[in-house]
C-alpha cells in the first residue's frame, strides 16, 4: 500500500469528477454555490438516514447478527429513497431560484439555465456521495498494511475506487433526468431513476463478487450516460459534428453596401 | 461574531488597484471628475471579465443615474462573485489548520490549558466535568466581553495610541513568536535538520514583510495571505489550549454573543460601527479580511449618494478582544505618519481643509456614486476566519467520523456563510457572520460523528454503496 495505492485509487475515484469540476464548474461563482448547497442537500438526506438507523438498531437486538444485516439493508434503501426526495427537494429550491434570478438580471433571463443546474446538483451529489463513501478508505490505504489478509479480496482499494467512480457519474446522470423529468412532469422517468439507484444499490450488495456487482453497474452507468445525453438534448448528429471537427461556414456574408461602420461603444 | 458589509467606500487613492490606469492625486477639487473617469475606465477595462450576461457596456448616463432597485439589483447579481471571493479564503484557512493537525502532532497533544480556562476537564464525573467546561467557557466569554468593551471604549474616546499599540503588540506576537513554535514543531515532524541562523532569517523576513503588509501596505494578495496565516495560527492555539467540551460550549455561546452584540442596539459592536460610521472613519482595517483592496478615505464624504453607501459599510472586528489576537490600525482613519509624509512626498503636500472639503461638498452631486460592482468587495472579520477554523480543526482533531465529519463541518460552514451573505444582501446592514455557521457546524458535528460515522462505518465494511 502506500502512496501508491492512495494516489492511483484517488486518481480513479476522483480523477473524472476533478476534472469536470475544474472545467465546467469552477470558473463560474453561481455553479459553485449550486454544488455546494447539493452537497449539503445530501448530507441533509444522509443525516436522515443515518439518525433512523441508529433508532431502530437502538431499538432491536444487538447479538442478532441476521437482524443487524437486514437492518442495514433497510438502511441503505431508506437512505436511497432519502437522497432521491432530497433531489427533488434541490429541483424544487433551484425552479425557485432561477426564476428569482431571471427577475433580477437585466433582460430577464437567468444566468443559468436549469439544464445546467441539473449537471451541476447532480455532480455535486455524486462527489459528496462518493466522497464520504471512500475517503476514509483512502486515508486508511496511505498506511501500511495488507488488504485481505484475514480472506476477504485484495482489490477492495481498487474496486472501492471504482464503484466511487461510477457512483459520481451516476449522479451526475441521475441529475440530469431527474431534473428534466421533474420539469416535463414525466413521472415514468422519475420512477426509473429511483428503481436504478435502488437497483444500483442493491447490486452493491453482492461485493465481493465483483463480476457481479460491477460489470452490471457499469452497464447501468453506460445506459444512464447514453440517456442524460439524450435527454440534454444531444443527439448523433451532434456526435458526429463534434468529432468530425469541421469549421461550419459562415452563412453570413456581408454584401459591401450592406457594411457599416460599427457603434461607438 | 465579525460582520460582513456588502459595500465599500468608493475611493482609491493611494493603494494600487490592477487595471487603474493613472494613480496619481490631483488637485482635491478634480477628485470627483477624476473618481467618476477613472470609473468608466475602469468598468470598461473591467467589462470583459464582467458577470454581465454579454449586456453591452452601460453607458455613464445610465449608471450615474442608478438608484436603489438597480442597485439592489447588482448586489444580488454580483452577490455570487461575492460568496465565491470568501469562500476561497475561508476554505484556504481551513485547509491549511487541518494539514497541520493531521500532520503535526503538537497541536493535537494536551500540553495544559490557557489561563483563562482554568478548570481542567480530567475530571471523575461526566457531572463534574459538565460543569468545568461551562465555568471555563463562562470565563472565556466574560474576558471576550470585557475586553471588547474595553476596545468600544477606547475608540469612543479617541484613544486610538493606545488601540494601536494593542494591536501593533498581538500582530508582533502571532506573526514572530507563533510562527517561530509553528516553524520549529513543523521541522520536528518531519525530521529536517536547520540551523538558528536560517530560521531567525526566515521568521525576521516573514514576521516584518507581515507587519508591513498588514498595518500598512502591501500587495492585496500578499495581505490576504498573511491574514490568512495568523487567523490559522490563532485557530491552532485555540484548538490546542482549550480541552473539548469548553471548546464545543465556548463556539455556542460566542455565536449567541456574536448575535446580541451585533443586532442589539446597545451592543459593543454595533456601537463601535456606528461611531466609525459618525466619524466617518474605516475600522481597522487591518483586523478584517477585504477581498478588494482597503480603501483609505482621503477626504470627508462630499456626496449624499456616496455618504449613504459609506454609512452601509461596517466592518469590523471584536477580535480584537482577544489578547492575542490581530492587527489592527485604528487611530487617525488609517492614516499615520508615515503614510501622510509618503503623500506629501509623492504628490505634495495636500491636506484637505475643512475649506476644500466645503468646496467638494457644493459640487454638483452627479459625481460618481454608482461604484462599478465588481469593486464592492466583501470583508470578513478575523475572527470569523478563527472560529470556522477552530471548529473544523476540533473537527479532524477529535471527530471518530475522522474525514467524514471533517467535511460535513466543512459544508456546513460554506452554506452558513453563503447564507449570511443572502442576507446581508437583502438587508444590507452589518451582519455576524458566526451564527448561522457556527450553528449548522455544531449540528452536523455532533450528527455526523454519532449517526452517520457509525452507519457508513457498517456500510464501508460491507462495501455497501448507498
Amino acid at each position: 500500500m502506500g502512496a501508491a495505492m492512495f494516489f492511483g485509487c484517488a486518481g480513479v475515484a476522483f480523477g473524472p469528477a476533478l476534472a469536470l469540476v475544474l472545467l465546467t464548474v469552477a470558473a463560474e461563482p453561481l455553479r459553485v454555490i449550486i454544488l455546494v448547497a447539493g452537497a449539503f442537500f445530501w448530507l441533509v438526506s444522509l443525516l436522515l438516514a443515518s439518525l433512523i438507523w441508529f433508532v431502530s438498531v437502538r431499538l432491536s437486538d444487538r447479538e442478532d447478527a441476521r437482524l443487524q444485516f437486514g437492518l442495514l439493508v433497510f438502511g441503505a434503501a431508506v437512505s436511497v429513497l432519502l437522497q432521491e426526495l432530497f433531489r427533488f427537494a434541490y429541483f424544487k429550491l433551484l425552479k425557485k431560484a432561477d426564476e428569482g434570478l431571471a427577475m433580477v438580471s437585466e433582460d430577464g433571463r437567468s444566468p443559468i439555465s436549469l439544464k445546467q443546474m441539473a449537471y451541476v446538483s447532480g455532480l455535486s451529489f455524486g462527489i459528496i456521495s462518493g466522497v464520504f463513501s471512500v475517503i476514509n478508505i483512502l486515508a486508511d490505504s496511505m498506511g501500511p498494511g495488507v488488504v485481505g489478509i484475514h480472506g476477504d479480496s485484495p482489490y477492495y482499494f481498487l474496486t472501492s475506487a471504482f464503484l466511487t467512480m461510477a457512483l459520481v457519474f451516476l449522479h451526475t446522470f441521475w441529475g440530469v433526468i431527474f431534473f428534466d423529468a421533474c420539469e416535463k412532469r414525466r413521472y415514468w422517468c422519475l420512477g426509473l431513476v429511483v428503481a436504478s439507484h435502488l437497483v444500483t444499490s442493491g447490486l452493491t450488495f453482492l461485493n465481493p463478487w465483483y463480476e457481479a456487482s460491477l460489470v452490471p453497474i457499469y452497464i447501468i452507468v453506460v445506459c444512464m450516460g447514453a440517456w442524460a445525453f439524450f435527454t440534454a438534448g444531444g443527439s448523433i448528429h451532434n456526435v458526429l459534428k463534434c468529432l468530425s471537427c469541421k469549421r461550419e461556414e459562415d452563412s453570413h456574408v456581408m454584401m459591401y453596401s450592406a457594411l457599416r461602420v460599427p457603434l461607438e461603444d | 461574531m465579525t460582520e460582513l458589509s456588502a459595500h465599500l467606500p468608493q475611493f482609491q487613492h493611494g493603494q494600487l488597484t490592477e487595471n487603474f490606469p493613472d494613480n496619481h492625486l490631483s488637485n482635491t477639487n478634480d477628485n470627483s471628475e477624476r473618481r467618476r473617469h477613472d470609473n468608466s475606465e475602469r468598468r470598461r477595462n473591467d467589462n470583459p471579465e464582467s458577470e454581465t450576461n454579454g449586456q453591452p457596456q452601460n453607458n455613464l448616463q445610465q449608471v450615474v443615474d442608478q438608484d436603489d432597485e438597480e442597485d439592489e439589483e447588482l448586489t444580488l447579481k454580483y452577490g455570487a462573485k461575492h460568496v465565491i471571493m470568501l469562500f476561497v479564503p475561508v476554505t484556504l484557512c481551513m485547509v491549511v489548520v487541518v494539514a497541520t493537525i493531521k500532520s503535526v502532532s503538537f497541536y493535537t497533544r494536551k500540553d495544559g490549558q490557557l489561563i483563562y480556562t482554568p478548570f481542567t476537564e480530567e475530571t471523575e464525573t461526566v457531572g463534574q466535568r459538565a460543569l468545568n467546561s461551562i465555568l471555563n467557557a463562562a470565563i472565556m466569554i466574560s474576558v471576550i466581553i470585557v475586553m471588547t468593551i474595553l476596545l468600544v471604549v477606547l475608540y469612543k474616546y479617541r484613544c486610538y495610541k493606545v488601540i494601536h499599540g494593542w494591536l501593533i503588540i498581538s500582530s508582533l506576537l502571532l506573526l514572530f513568536f507563533f510562527s517561530f513554535i509553528y516553524l520549529g514543531e513543523v521541522f520536528k515532524t518531519y525530521n529536517v535538520a536547520m540551523d538558528y541562523i536560517t530560521l531567525a532569517l526566515m521568521i525576521w523576513n516573514f514576521g516584518v514583510v507581515g507587519m508591513i503588509c498588514i498595518h500598512w501596505k502591501g500587495p492585496l494578495r500578499l495581505q490576504q495571505a498573511y491574514l490568512i496565516m495568523i487567523s490559522a495560527l490563532m485557530a491552532l492555539v485555540f484548538i490546542k489550549y482549550l480541552p473539548e467540551w469548553t471548546a464545543w460550549l465556548i463556539l455556542a455561546v460566542i455565536s449567541v454573543y456574536d448575535l446580541v452584540a451585533v443586532l442589539c442596539p446597545k451592543g459593543p459592536l454595533r456601537m463601535l460601527v456606528e461611531t466609525a460610521q459618525e466619524r466617518n472613519e474605516t475600522l481597522f482595517p487591518a483586523l478584517i479580511y477585504s477581498s478588494t483592496m482597503v480603501w483609505l478615505v482621503n477626504m470627508a464624504e462630499e456626496d449624499p449618494e456616496a455618504q449613504r453607501k459609506a454609512s452601509k459599510n461596517s466592518t469590523y472586528d471584536k477580535q480584537g478582544s482577544q489578547p492575542q489576537s490581530d492587527t489592527a490600525e485604528a487611530d487617525d482613519g488609517g492614516f499615520s505618519q508615515e503614510w501622510q509624509q509618503q503623500r506629501d512626498s509623492r504628490i505634495g503636500p495636500i491636506e484637505s481643509t475643512p475649506e476644500s472639503r466645503a468646496a467638494v461638498q457644493a459640487l454638483p452631486s452627479n459625481s460618481q456614486t454608482s461604484e462599478d460592482p465588481e469593486e464592492r468587495g466583501v470583508k470578513l472579520g478575523l475572527g470569523d476566519f478563527i472560529f470556522y477554523s477552530v471548529l473544523v480543526g476540533k473537527a479532524s482533531a477529535t471527530a471518530s467520523g475522522d474525514w467524514n465529519t471533517t467535511l460535513a463541518c466543512f459544508v456546513a460552514i460554506l452554506i452558513g456563510l453563503c447564507l449570511t451573505l443572502l442576507l446581508l444582501a437583502i438587508f444590507k446592514k452589518a451582519l455576524p457572520a458566526l451564527p448561522i455557521s457556527i450553528t449548522f457546524g455544531l449540528v452536523f458535528y455532533f450528527a455526523t460523528d454519532n449517526l452517520v460515522q457509525p452507519f457508513m462505518d457498517q456500510l464501508a465494511f460491507h462495501q455497501f454503496y448507498i
